[in-house]
């Protein structure tokens, strides 16, 4: 039985112009300590499904179908019960992830107190330890978010985490809003802290070099769609879905002749509001038959394509 | 094109929302009855040869006990026909609040557009004005202009005048909202290419002012505008009410509230009731559209 | 800190002359104040004696510099009309204005802040619909109709409370009197105090819910919910303090509406307060009282923006840090 397992899950939003399926029938699963990437373009439903297993869907969106479950048990009813203490979720932007008006100490201690037996000056204690192992002076307990630069932010926000000792964290961009030199630090910090906690996972992100880097596992996301899955590895060097192909082929690498053209997929992803019939894909796909444009492929093989499912 | 127009998110939004809808229809309504109130109003209410005393205190509906005449909503003390007072009372409460809004726009909008292109000395100097007008409450400042017009104008020009002056002190107290939006969208546009482009190309500055920066602005400015029109009307009934606004000669809804006022007590009920009533629905309508709009061009989380 | 306190106090002092110089200005050349206080029929020698005791003669300059100092003094002359010393006047009938500013204020503080942190946490609830739509009327209508309204209800259709006038009043020792100790006094008292705090509190109160709204949809807040924080702990440690400071600076600034409205109510309710005693010098262009009811409006004003500046300078640290900085350079 995995850690987390993510069954069938569709999210839909009801809107002017009609009812958006913003997931549609994911399905994956998270192992103990594994980290698993999640890729895809903007709105293809990464966050989307970081939020959904947090409970963190808001009106007028909703979960409309499948399930999630946590040891086997499920968490789709009563997602309070495992926010923080089994699963965090770190965003974007550090700067407005933390309450300008309260000290870094503070936020840490309340999350301290909240989750774990300690009180009073354990838990001032705690939070000091919790600084060090981000690489941050305890002293700096009293300062104010607006304090600190962009990539310490970040580092916090890391500590914020973990504080509640959770099994799973799901990092949403944790590094999109950072100068690239510090993205890496960041990353390494996460990745060296988590790996020390056995904690697990989910990186999400659109940046395929993030995810060569510092994951196991990757799924990729297209239209709401879970359309491949597999190793890092695996995904990387032997593509199989042609959107995935796609996507490795348009990242730039160090070794390719400066006179070659960088490829790009033509065409965009579809708004929600326009999903192609089919698989929804196939506008965009040069090796498109009938059967894509009628018939949506279902994950097979952890591949979802007509013409690439079979082993 | 009036299809594109019924299509709009615009209408698409205003017909789904039940109370802009209904104000937007009281406000054409009550706009409608103002502008044909001399078709609409069966007396003239303040042509004193028309008008019976015998006929003060007439209650709605019933006849009159001296001389049998019947009028729809009443007659106050005077024996004017309270309907007709309301039309005609709603007619220059209007007229006050376009006046004043139009010309508050007129002076917001220029000096605004002044004040972000010149900059410098010209800025400095405008919008510190705003920033002092802007600590006082802008009725307060409607009031003072009122005094102090009235106290410059000899003593038997007061009555003539007093709607005059009533739009010149409402609509120079309402003059910084529009300003200060117009300057902010113009330093903004100024730093654009375009303006560079225009200047580059020997436009002069009126020209470029006009012919390009202010159209970029119109959309803001009628929103300004829209909520700038219920605190005119609100702002000119209030004054009316205190006696230092529309004249009993000339009265508004507020002027006839003040009447009414008098008489709440001795049971001749009507004669507040109906203007207020009137001047209820005219103000919350505006308001209410006024919001929507607001909320329509700035879309927050309620 | 210090150096950016003094030079807020230096803007609003040059504010201050600013008005002062309007005040004076409308004192001086509005109406002829000579014919006003001789009459018609005052012989040309007389007019001048005025004159020169008044001392309009004097260049402007001086004449400015005197209606301040005299000002400052808190002599601001004669009414026109009743002939009383203007400064006498505001002494009379500031305690009736402050009274009754003050409860109607605490009213639409506490209910405004209670009110509007229930509908924003409530925001679907009917009785969160409810106060909507009431406060939507509250702000639409003018302050004068809601008076007028109440009036009608409570003083002629039910006769509880009485429709004008401050009645049980009691002098207390010298320059105060309040209506606060007699219960007729606290009668007289409510009907006006809930028309003047009516457009507050919904005001207050569609603030409070706008921002708490705005704070509750901020990252920090998810960031909190997804640390599992309890709603209770979100609402009231993170998402109050946070919609508060932005509130307070508009509360404080909206106290000059109040002082506003309270001409209005005053009239309405003919609450003997200076802002009938306002309205009635505009009424028969009694400048004195009109150009002293200004300064003194205007000096309530300053105040009050330069402690709503400098209370804000104290509670974000964010903003406490900028004004560090920039002195430190």
């Amino acid at each position: 039985m995995s850690l987390l397992e993510i069954e069938d899950l569709s999210v839909e939003f009801t809107s002017r112009r009609g009812v958006l399926r913003a997931l549609d029938k994911v399905s994956l699963t998270l192992e103990p300590g594994e980290f698993l990437g999640m890729v895809g373009e903007s709105g293809a439903g990464k966050s989307m499904t970081g939020n959904a297993i947090l409970g963190l869907i808001d009106h007028p969106g909703k979960i409309s179908g499948g399930d999630i479950r946590l040891h086997g048990e499920s968490i789709i009813k009563n997602p309070e019960r495992i926010r923080g203490s089994h699963i965090s979720m770190i965003f974007q932007d550090p700067l407005s992830s933390l309450n300008p008006l309260k000290t870094i100490g503070a936020q840490l201690i309340e999350t301290i107190e909240l989750h774990t037996p300690r009180r009073g000056a354990a838990a001032k204690e705690r939070a000091g330890e919790l600084m060090s192992q981000i690489g941050v002076d305890a002293d700096r307990l009293s300062a104010y978010p607006h304090q600190f630069s962009g990539g310490m932010r970040q580092r916090v926000v890391i500590a914020l985490a973990m504080a509640s000792e959770p099994e799973i964290i799901i990092a949403d961009e944790p590094t999109t809003a950072l100068d690239v030199s510090v993205q890496a630090q960041v990353l390494d910090l996460l990745r060296d802290v988590c790996r020390a906690h056995g904690t697990a996972v989910i990186l999400i992100t659109h940046d395929m070099g993030v995810i060569g880097h510092w994951t196991d596992r990757v799924g990729v996301l297209y239209a709401g769609r879970l359309i491949e899955i597999g190793s890092t590895n695996d995904i990387i060097r032997s593509p199989r879905h042609p959107y995935t192909q796609g996507l490795i082929a348009s990242t730039p690498t160090m070794d390719a002749s400066v006179n070659t053209t960088l490829y790009q997929i033509p065409g965009n992803m579809p708004p929600l509001t326009a999903i192609p019939a089919g698989c929804a894909f196939n506008p965009r796909c040069s090796i498109a038959e009938d059967r894509c444009r009628e018939v949506v492929p279902q994950l097979i093989n952890d591949v979802a394509c007509h013409l690439r499912s079979e082993a | 094109m009036i299809a594109r127009w019924l299509d709009s998110d615009f209408m698409y939004s205003l017909l789904r929302t039940p109370t802009a809808l209904i104000s937007m229809i009281v406000c054409i309504l009550l706009a409608a009855c103002a502008l044909f109130a001399p078709w609409l109003a069966p007396t003239n209410p303040f042509d004193m040869a028309a008008i019976n005393l015998m006929n003060g205190f007439t209650p709605p509906g019933a006849a009159n006990e001296f001389t049998g005449d019947e009028f729809f909503l009443g007659t106050d003390d005077q024996g004017r026909d309270l309907y007709s007072a309301i039309l005609y009372g709603l007619r220059v409460s209007l007229f006050v609040g376009l006046a004043s809004v139009a010309l508050a726009m007129f002076l917001g909008v220029t000096l605004g557009l002044l004040a972000g292109y010149l900059g410098g000395w010209v800025d400095a100097v405008i919008m510190r004005i705003a920033d002092i007008q802007m600590t006082f409450p802008s009725i307060l400042v409607a009031m003072l202009i009122y005094g102090v017009a009235r106290g410059i104008l000899p003593p038997n020009a007061r009555a003539d005048m007093a709607i005059t002056v009533l739009i010149l002190s409402i609509g120079l107290s309402e003059w910084v909202s529009f300003a200060r939006t117009v300057r902010g969208t113009t330093i903004v546009e100024k730093q654009k290419e375009y303006v560079t482009a225009s200047r580059l190309i020997g436009l002069s500055h009126l020209n470029i002012m006009a012919r390009h920066i202010l159209p970029n602005v119109i959309n803001p400015i009628l929103v300004i505008g829209t909520i700038t029109l219920a605190l005119a009307i609100i702002a000119e009934a209030t004054l009316s009410f205190l006696g230092v606004g529309a004249p009993p000669t000339e009265p508004s809804l507020g002027t006839l509230i003040r009447v009414g006022q008098d008489f709440l007590f001795s049971g001749q009920w009507w004669i507040i009731f109906f203007p207020a009533a009137t001047l209820l629905f005219l103000a919350l309508s505006f308001n209410l559209l006024g919001d929507w709009l607001r909320d329509f061009y700035n879309p927050r989380l309620s | 800190m210090l150096s950016m306190i003094i030079r807020r106090i230096g803007q609003s002092t040059l504010v201050l002359l600013i008005v002062a110089l309007v005040a004076f200005s409308m004192f001086r050349f509005v109406g002829d104040p000579v014919s006003v206080m001789l009459g018609q029929e005052a012989t040309e020698t007389d007019r001048e004696n005025l004159r020169e005791r008044l001392g309009l003669n004097n260049s402007l300059f001086v004449q400015y510099g005197r209606f301040v100092g005299r000002a400052i003094e808190g002599d601001f002359g004669v009414s026109y009309r009743t002939g009383e010393a203007v400064s006498a006047m505001i002494a009379d009938r500031a305690p009736a204005t402050i009274e009754l500013a003050f409860v109607s204020g605490i009213l639409a503080t506490v209910l405004g802040i209670s009110l509007g942190v229930i509908t924003a946490i409530n925001r679907k609830s009917f009785f969160s619909q409810v106060i909507m739509t009431v406060s939507l009327i509250g702000v639409s209508l003018p302050t004068f109709l809601i008076g007028v309204l109440l009036i009608w209800l409570f003083a002629v259709e039910l006769g509880w409370l009485p429709s004008f006038g401050r009645s049980g009043v009691t002098d207390l020792g010298g320059w105060w009197h309040t209506s606060l100790l007699t219960v007729d006094g606290i009668k007289s008292l409510i009907l006006p105090a809930i028309t003047l705090g009516l457009y507050q509190m919904t005001l207050i109160m569609r603030l409070v819910r706008a921002e708490m709204l705005e704070v509750l949809g901020q990252d920090y807040i998810r960031f909190a919910r997804a640390r599992g924080l309890p709603l209770r702990k979100i609402y009231f440690d993170h998402a109050l303090k946070n919609t508060l400071v932005p509130v307070i600076t508009i509360i404080g600034l909206q106290f000059g509406s109040i002082i506003a409205f309270s001409i209005i109510t005053e009239s309405v309710f003919q609450w003997p307060g200076l802002g009938l005693m306002f309205i009635n010098a505009i009424y028969h262009v009694d400048i004195p009282v009109m150009s002293a009811y200004l300064v003194m409006v205007s000096i309530v004003f300053v105040a009050i923006n330069l402690i709503v500046d400098i209370l804000y300078l104290f509670i974000d640290p964010r903003i406490r840090d900028a004004a560090n900085a920039g002195a430190g350079e």
